[in-house]
């Protein structure tokens, strides 16, 4: 990954340069309008940020099995990138509602379950930080009820009624609209990757600046 | 027969006129809500979210990495 980081940052960059270009040229959506196009960022954070639980989730399982540092840092900073993304969504989503919809939030099942995905990694994060000793087991198997969540907030919309678009929507996506989505889709995920690496990245070396604080207090 | 011929004739009648305005405080949203700040501010937050956490990740690494220094030349420092 250290390798690929900086030709990914470069990426990135380019995709992030051109993104709102592609966004601006798409067609209005005929119902929505304007707004509608807050959707090329907010769809693909609210993607990331089920990826991220998901990561987080399974890193978890592998820590309480294994006892593996690398998958608790993998899974700290999972946690730390679903906390960001979806805020990312939780902000995004009712300045679209407000004129889609005319309000700003309703507690149907999509919207609820994100909002509770998302608590469950800022509870994480909190656990990990004020837990004391053991809060990394303890904040692992909330990871684990934060994956199990997941599938949960995917199928929400096609099985309750919900005033959110229902999944259909994306594959359906006409093809002027299609491009910009799944372009602004591929650079938030490798803005993802990118922000993994380094947050990965400041977690080990955390952890071996407490190795040579122990080593230190030793000798 | 007759009845529901005349519901399906009354159907094709034209609206009848308004015969008083109504004043309202409120417009209806499609109407009263412009799209473009919203637009711009929804943009304008994940510009900003994402800013903010870089340079919260940046900071954080750069602190770690000045305590291993700190730690460090302490550790080579003779006691």
């Amino acid at each position: 990954m250290r390798k690929l980081f900086g030709p990914l940052v470069v990426v990135a960059a380019v995709m992030f340069a051109y993104a709102p270009v592609m966004i601006a040229q798409a067609p209005f959506e005929s119902t929505m309008g304007l707004v509608q196009k807050i959707f090329y960022f907010h769809a693909p954070s609210g993607m990331i940020m089920l990826l991220s639980a998901f990561v987080c989730g399974v890193a978890s399982a592998i820590y309480l099995w294994r006892r593996n540092p690398a998958a608790d840092h993998i899974a700290m900073a999972a946690a730390e990138l679903t906390a960001l993304f979806g805020l990312i969504v939780i902000v995004t989503g009712p300045l679209w509602a407000r004129k889609a919809w005319g309000i700003w939030w309703d507690w149907d099942p999509r919207l609820t379950m994100s909002f509770v995905g998302w608590l469950i990694s800022v509870s994480y994060l909190f656990v990990r930080k004020y837990g004391g000793p053991g809060s990394d087991k303890l904040g692992a198997a909330l990871a684990v009820f934060g994956a199990a969540n997941v599938p949960f907030v995917y199928v929400s919309v096609n099985v309750w009624r919900t005033l959110h678009p229902k999944t259909s929507v994306v594959p359906k996506l006409p093809p002027l609209l299609r491009g910009p989505f799944w372009f602004s889709f591929f650079a938030i995920l490798v803005l993802y990757l990118l922000l993994l690496a380094a947050r990965v990245h400041l977690e080990r070396q955390r952890a071996t600046l407490d190795e040579l604080y122990l080593a230190e207090e030793e000798s | 027969m007759i009845a529901r011929l005349f519901v399906a004739l009354l159907a094709l009648q034209p609206p009848a006129g308004q015969s008083e305005f109504v004043p309202v405080k409120d417009l209806p949203p499609t109407e009263s809500i412009p799209a473009a700040p919203l637009l711009v501010a929804a943009y304008a937050f994940i510009w900003v979210a994402v800013l903010f956490y870089l340079w919260s990740i940046w900071r954080r690494l750069n602190k770690v990495e000045a305590d291993m220094r700190a730690l460090g030349s302490k550790t080579r420092s003779p006691r």
